[in-house]
């Protein structure tokens, strides 16, 4: 074998080599959604954010428009903070907007779904704060409020930005849970006999 | 009785550091040489051929059936919870995260690694080593050398195409054969494979075992007992060893990456 | 080295060299001279080759120097034993060749490894070289394509590519057919005489080194017992001398491996046998 052939054949090689590379990393994995480092942080408090992994999907109506980027303990208000890294092109998200923990499927992946809001001012995400705390549902809206007032004028989240209104993941057995005890109080209150054991938290 | 049995494997166990040792010795003279490459680049590209080229058939051949495999039974698995969509993830990730690094590992072992030993010990065999050695040229940096970085950098390369062909046979199976979506197999696969978890911590385990692979089979032929016995032991040896040594590490790489 | 004189270029002084428990050489001096050829005789097995790998420097003594050329290669560096191998050539037993090159590529291997010279240079002088051993026809041919002779005859251009001052030959004529080993013979007085070399022979074959040594060592079991001219070998009283100049069966050298006295052997039946 001549040399010319043989380097001929290592450049095939190599050049092979790399388009597998290039196959896998825009074809196979998530690389090509990625534009790169563009685009800006927001910041949400949870009080559950069970299941959430760094980079979950962030959608809207669907569609991904970022990830999760860091999910950590804030020691101050005793709740999680996840970050989350919003891509560019999708910078007129409500300043108002809310974001809930949501499950694919019965089983799957955890991701944050947000939601834009009624399209009001600030005092209305108060008022559905104050709704949410009442419904008792979810965790109460984001205590904060003072830092990022700013946000109001806007009208749009930016970087920096907290998301004051969120909705936690939802734990499969809390759900049983709650639902066993409300199924029990409300047997009480009918006047009902002594429940079963074991479900009540 | 006992003391003779203790003796033996005590010495059995020294036999084992002195190996280990004179391996590390011999991988710090490759690694000290490796400016010597520059001058020889000539070399290196040749051995690029004979460890990387010569290997491609084999590794695209046994990627295109692994994937086709693992397609056929992922789609028997996942059909039952209707949920054969994701027969693009299992297919990828099977294939970029173990697979891919460790079968074309396995496969290099046998078919580059044993070559190399082989080459090497028949070279120590018919003095040809010591000839260098006499004409003032260190084989350490002359044939050991352009082969180790020649295996160390093919070997990321062969596992990506192993990968790649893989996903193409697993493609083949899915959608061509058993009528999975076209879209679904890909667009899952994209959501769900990520790019630094998966597959540069593939390629960083394939270059972790290319490392391993021609390390020992270097060692092997450069330590080899001169005479044709000796070659073949030692090339037996170093397909054993760097198998064995390829799934231990592959255990150890894959908890420290994936293990949280 | 207070008493080097500048006509002895490789000095041996006090060498001992043992394999696992077995005592190859036992403090033996040997000098050779600048321009000899110089053999180093003995029966099989009593490390003619492993002392050529003493001087290269690729096997290091349990005790004693070896000077080269005035420096000391026992213990010398990496790098410097390096630079004084650049100056001696040895002939391996088998040639040697690098199998994966042609006879052109072997010659031209130290010229290309050493020297900065330009191709049409290194041309030159790879012709020069396999004119002189009579091989310039065969540059195309592969190693395996070589008879055993010739293979030899190459590595012997390649060993004198760099023009060194010393060449060692590792058992030249074993397995030759006449004709190849007379050719051998000539070669190496020529190569020594016209290229002002220095030649270190390892051989049994007392009639072939005999013919072009200038001076003989004769080595049994790790020691220097006979040395001197060919002639004066011949004539020496040393039965040691006599028994290998003249082939002998049995002599000082004997013809029966060390054991037991045969009578005792036949009439214990086997049962010492592997105890």
């Amino acid at each position: 074998m001549t040399t010319r052939t043989t380097e001929i054949w290592v450049g095939i090689f190599v050049a092979a080599g790399l388009a597998s590379l290039f196959m896998l990393a825009m074809k196979v994995s998530n690389l090509s959604a990625f534009s790169g480092d563009e685009g800006y942080t927001i910041y949400a408090r949870f009080e559950d954010a069970s299941g959430l992994k760094v980079r979950s999907p962030v959608t809207m109506g669907g569609v991904r428009i970022g990830r999760v980027t860091d999910i950590r303990f804030d020691p101050q208000q005793l709740v999680a903070m996840v970050t989350m890294r919003i891509e560019k092109q999708y910078d007129t998200l409500p300043v108002d907007s809310s974001a809930s923990i949501y499950t694919a499927g019965l089983l799957g992946e955890k991701y944050i779904g947000l939601e834009p809001g009624a399209g009001g001012g600030c005092e209305d995400a108060d008022l559905e704060a104050e709704l949410e705390a009442e419904l008792g549902g979810g965790g109460p809206a984001d205590a904060g409020a003072g830092e990022d007032a700013g946000d109001c004028q806007s009208g749009y989240l930016k970087e920096g930005s907290v998301i004051k209104l969120t909705q936690d993941s939802l734990v499969l057995e809390k759900l049983i849970g709650q639902f066993v005890s409300q199924f029990l109080t409300s047997k009480e209150e009918g006047g009902g006999d002594a429940a079963p054991q074991g479900g009540a938290q | 009785m006992i003391l003779a049995t203790l003796q033996h494997l005590g010495q059995r166990g020294m036999q084992v550091f002195e190996r280990l040792g004179r391996a590390s010795i011999l991988l710090s003279r490759i690694l000290g040489g490796i400016h010597t490459l520059v001058p020889r680049f000539s070399l290196f590209i040749h051995q690029i051929h004979s460890v990387g080229v010569l290997s491609l058939v084999i590794i695209v051949v046994s990627g295109v059936f692994v994937g086709m495999v693992l397609g056929l039974q992922g789609y028997n698995t996942l059909v039952d919870f209707g949920a054969e969509e994701s027969l693009g993830v299992v297919v990828s990730l099977s294939l970029v995260r173990e697979l891919g690094p460790v079968v074309s590992a396995l496969l290099f072992a046998g078919r580059a690694g044993s070559a190399l030993t082989a080459e090497i010990g028949l070279m120590k065999a018919t003095e040809q080593l010591s000839a260098m050695e006499m004409m003032a040229v260190d084989p350490v940096h002359r044939v050991l050398a352009p082969r180790f970085f020649a295996g160390l950098f093919s070997m990321p390369l062969l596992a990506a195409i192993f990968s790649a062909v893989g996903v193409l046979g697993g493609f083949f199976v899915g959608v061509g054969l058993l009528g999975v979506d076209d879209g679904a197999y890909w667009s899952q696969m994209q959501a769900k494979v990520d790019f630094y978890d998966d597959i540069m911590n593939g390629v960083i385990k394939s270059i972790a075992f290319g490392w391993v692979v021609t390390w020992i089979a270097v060692f092997e032929g450069y330590d080899a007992v001169p005479t044709s016995e000796g070659v073949s032991r030692a090339t037996t040896r170093t397909v054993v060893y760097s198998s064995l040594a390829v799934l231990g590490l592959d255990f150890i790489l894959t908890a420290l990456m994936f293990g949280d | 080295m207070s008493d080097n004189n500048n006509d002895i270029i490789v000095r041996i002084r006090n060498l001992s060299f043992s394999r696992g428990s077995r005592r190859i050489f036992d403090d033996i001096d040997i000098d050779i001279r600048r321009g000899s050829v110089t053999s180093i005789m003995g029966p099989s097995g009593t490390g003619k080759t492993t002392l050529l790998r003493l001087i290269g420097g690729q096997l290091r003594p349990d005790a004693g120097q070896i000077f080269f050329d005035g420096e000391e290669v026992t213990g010398a560096s990496r790098r410097r034993l390096f630079e004084l191998r650049k100056r001696m050539g040895m002939l391996f037993q088998n040639g040697a060749l690098l199998t994966d090159m042609d006879v052109y590529d072997n010659v031209a291997f130290p010229l290309r490894e050493h020297t900065d010279l330009p191709e049409s240079m290194i041309r030159d002088l790879v012709l020069m070289k396999l004119e002189a051993v009579g091989l310039r026809g065969a540059r195309h041919l592969m190693p395996a394509e070589l008879s055993g002779g010739m293979a030899r005859r190459v590595a012997l251009a390649r060993a004198i590519a760099l023009d060194p001052m010393m060449i060692m030959y590792d058992e030249p004529f074993t397995g030759q057919d006449p004709i190849s080993m007379g050719v051998l013979v000539r070669l190496i007085r020529e190569v020594n005489d016209s290229l002002g070399l220095t030649s270190v022979l390892v051989s049994h074959d007392i009639d072939e080194a005999s013919a072009i040594s200038d001076h003989i060592y004769l080595l049994s079991g790790g020691k220097v017992v006979a040395q001197g001219g060919a002639e004066e070998l011949r004539n020496s009283a040393s039965e040691w001398a006599q028994q290998f100049m003249q082939g002998l069966p049995d002599g000082p050298v004997p013809f029966h491996y060390p054991a037991s006295s045969f009578r005792d052997d036949l009439l214990s039946g086997g049962e010492g046998e592997r105890p």
